[in-house]
């Protein structure tokens, strides 16, 4: 047993830590992230260059990672510096493409964006209420909802309804109605609406891809929040050491200190189960773990970003701290492929299986 | 024990909601609903129609010329408005500094400031917190010094609430450093556009402008200004605390946000099923609903015993903690309920006009965020626990 990282990836999360820590601070993150495009396009290529998307591919498919332990390192980097950069949609991208056995160079070399469209308004996490149809001839009908990065996107892969099962088709962004916005905890996405919009067929009957897509994504999703909660958390705990009322630190009452250890606690937990999760994904036990995980994250990231916000008092409200902005991105996770209760639901099904 | 409203009790109810009917614009209704921030022109408008109907003063003694009314009256109609979904009535002039001259103001103040809190004439905000002084009140610093017929004041407020539509604004100062630090405060009146005052806004975590700072230097006040003596102005502060606690627990908002949920929760979809009918859901908002229900009866037990013994008790803190967290998590469902439908930055949509979720939801992401105040601000929820051993548990 052995909780290191091995060598190369404690590189890579050293490589993008340093990376981050010096050329995307939470100021210039602010100033990025609530105006189109959501992003910061010149960093988004350094990353590329960095060879950091290599690092959520596998070597038969051109990258040099591809593992749970490799997506968590480099999202947990991320997450640390609150980044909104479109990474999610990316890494759920190259798992379909290297099913779909396309080349995804410009993708990984950050020329090209792919978005990846799967939820609905009436399906926003479950695969089996999707209802995009497609015609025989690969024309898509639908719309699907919250597309993280479809606000840049240059092509859309797309999950819709082809008989009684579920294939992913390629689209190009200028064949569909985009409606980009900006989101409330910043980064972009989009609504796309197809009506007869035409497409390639990429994966024929793409259920498990799609699952592991979304397996992938929400470890990605877990380890960002670790990372995130990782900085609320040490944020909070200097602050309870600084601010003073009644004449003393507001840290030597033991309420707050009780409460910043609960904190820890779950904190700790949730670096846990999504260890967990990142070792089992492409396993047969993948959807369980990441269920398991992004459920805890749920919870565990709500009293993270609720309990900074009241033991900052006034202070994290605002816009200028950058608690708030962490604990926003901790909250809105949980919309994001799958809430806890959807998470659990799936945990609850498979109780009887070991 | 009977749980019901007497028949004038009744006959009041009536009247509210007739008068809430004919009255209330819908213009205002539907920001209100939508739970985006209301325009100055909008909160000034629904004070007038209030006050022609004389219902704005609902806290003030009629000879200052209020309605009158008991607690359970002002409890009915803290009900009826929020069904109706009529904006809150800016409390800093009326429930205030209103109540604050009543029992310390001169005569000259009460006939002069009065009046044009009800005209809508004077627009007040509260100068209490600074940037070192929030829980910790008493410890603030900044100073309004004697000189001749004026106090010189310097010093900075923060937190000011809607300090940039006001032209007057309350202060707690520092007129003096002797003795226990409660024993040099003063509360003084400032006109806003006196020389040396700068505010500037604050913009809160969802993004929107609510709070300000104000800065002073070298304000000079004339002496008039002092509400009660000098140096007693933590009398007034706490007076101000106690005295006006009904609506505290927030039963009528929490009512209004109850039924929002239960109406996107029937109208949202997952699948072919309705978001109401996930076991999953539907449990954490009957937990809720129960919560307030009993809270509803706490706020009324607590009402009755106020009027019973004409003052309300340190015990009205517990409204306060489990208002606010059945407040904050009904915010919480209403976000959580739309699933990524809640996640765009509203207004973000440009010339498109698609719909994302139900009617009045898009900014349940961000009341939720903002909400998150409810637990800091009017002593924050740990204070009031610290309140509650102090005075009920003798410990
Ligand atoms: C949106 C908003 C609007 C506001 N509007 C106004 C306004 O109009 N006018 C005005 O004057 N003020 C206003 N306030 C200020 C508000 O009253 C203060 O934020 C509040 O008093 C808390 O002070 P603080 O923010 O400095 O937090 P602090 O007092 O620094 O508290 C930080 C944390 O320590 C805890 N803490 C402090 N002391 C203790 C203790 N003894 N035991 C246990 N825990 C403790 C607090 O509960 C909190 O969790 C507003 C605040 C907000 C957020």
């Amino acid at each position: 047993m052995d909780f290191n990282l091995t060598e190369d990836r404690q590189m890579l999360s050293n490589t993008l830590t340093r990376y981050l820590a010096e050329r995307y601070q939470i100021e210039h993150r602010n100033s990025i992230a609530y105006k189109a495009p959501f992003h910061d396009p010149s960093k988004w290529k350094e990353m590329a260059k960095l060879g950091i998307f290599s690092a959520l591919v596998n070597e038969a498919d051109g990258g040099f990672g591809g593992a749970g332990a490799d997506i968590a390192v480099v999202f947990e980097a991320l997450g640390h510096a609150l980044s909104c950069e479109p990474a999610l949609p990316l890494l759920m991208a190259t798992r379909l493409l290297n099913a779909a056995r396309q080349n995804q160079a410009a993708l990984l070399e950050g020329t090209a964006h792919y978005a990846v469209a799967i939820a609905e308004p009436d399906a926003p996490y479950d695969l089996s209420d999707i209802t995009a149809i497609a015609s025989d001839d690969h024309c898509l009908s639908g719309r699907k909802t919250s597309v993280y990065g479809g606000n840049i996107a240059d092509y859309f892969l797309v999950a819709a309804r082809a008989g009684d099962h579920l294939n992913l088709y390629q689209v190009h962004a200028t064949d569909a109605e985009v409606v980009p916005y900006g989101l409330i905890d910043g980064g972009g996405a989009a609504e796309v609406l197809f009506d007869n919009t035409k497409a390639k067929l990429l994966i024929e009957n793409a259920q498990s891809s799609l699952k592991d897509a979304l397996d992938a994504g929400t470890v990605a999703l877990c380890s960002e929040a670790v990372g995130m909660m990782d900085v609320t958390y040490q944020i909070t705990i200097d602050y309870l050491k600084q601010r003073k009322q009644f004449g003393r630190p507001i840290g030597s009452f033991q309420v707050l200190q009780h409460r910043a250890v609960d904190m820890l606690t779950e904190i700790e937990q949730s670096r846990s189960i999504t260890i967990k999760a990142a070792s089992e994904l492409g396993g047969p036990n993948a959807s369980r773990y990441a269920s398991m995980a992004k459920n805890m994250i749920g919870r565990s990231a709500r009293l993270v970003a609720e309990e900074a916000i009241q033991m900052h008092g006034g202070i994290a409200m605002t816009w200028e701290y950058a608690v708030s902005h962490y604990a926003k991105r901790l909250i809105m996770i949980d919309h994001q492929l799958g809430d806890t209760d959807f998470h659990l639901h799936r945990v609850m099904g498979m109780l009887n299986s070991t | 024990m009977d749980l019901n409203y007497s028949t004038t009790e009744l006959a009041f109810q009536s009247e509210v909601q007739e008068f809430l009917a004919d009255n209330l614009p819908n213009h205002i209704v539907s920001v209100v609903r939508a739970g985006d921030g209301l325009t100055k022109d909008m909160m000034d408008e629904w004070h007038s129609i209030l006050k022609k109907k004389g219902w704005l003063a609902a806290t003030w003694p009629k000879k200052f010329g209020g309605p009158g009314w008991t607690p359970v009256q002002k409890h009915i109609f803290e009900e009826e408005y929020c069904q109706a979904y009529a904006p809150r009535v800016v409390p800093f002039g009326v429930n205030m500094l209103g109540p604050v001259l009543h029992k310390f103001g001169t005569k000259e103040q009460q006939d002069t400031i009065l009046p044009r809190i009800l005209s809508g004439e004077d627009w007040w905000c509260q100068g209490y917190s600074e940037p070192g002084a929030g829980s910790d009140l008493a410890s603030l610093k900044t100073q309004a010094e004697r000189s001749g017929e004026y106090y010189i004041i310097n010093g900075q407020k923060t937190w000011t609430t809607l300090g940039q539509y006001a032209n007057k604004i309350f202060c707690l100062v520092r007129t003096s450093k002797e003795g226990k630090l409660q024993q040099g405060i003063s509360f003084i009146l400032v006109d806003l556009d006196t020389p040396g005052i700068e505010m500037r806004p604050i913009r809160l975590i969802e993004g929107g402008h609510e709070v300000n700072e104000v800065f002073f230097t070298d304000v000079r006040v004339p002496i008039a200004n002092l509400v009660g003596e000098e140096n007693k102005g933590w009398t007034i502060a706490k007076y101000l605390l106690s005295h006006e606690r009904t609506g505290i627990a927030g039963v009528g908002f929490s009512m209004q946000a109850l039924a929002e949920v239960k109406t996107i929760a029937a109208t949202i979809k997952r699948g072919s099923k309705r978001l109401i009918d996930d076991p999953l859901f539907a449990a954490r908002l009957a937990e809720v609903e129960i919560d307030l229900e009993a809270m509803k009866i706490t706020n009324l037990r607590m009402l009755f015993r106020a009027q019973e013994q004409g003052s309300p008790g340190p015990e009205t803190s517990i409204l306060k903690i489990k208002g606010t967290v059945i407040n904050q998590e009904l915010r919480d469902l209403a976000r959580r309920a739309l699933g990524p439908l809640a996640a765009p930055f509203p207004g973000h949509f440009g010339e498109s006009n698609i719909l994302f979720g139900p009617p009045d939801t898009a900014f349940n992401a961000a009341r939720y965020f903002n909400n998150r105040k409810a637990s800091i601000f009017g002593g924050s929820n740990e204070i009031q626990r610290n309140i509650l051993t102090k005075t009920m548990l003798e410990l």
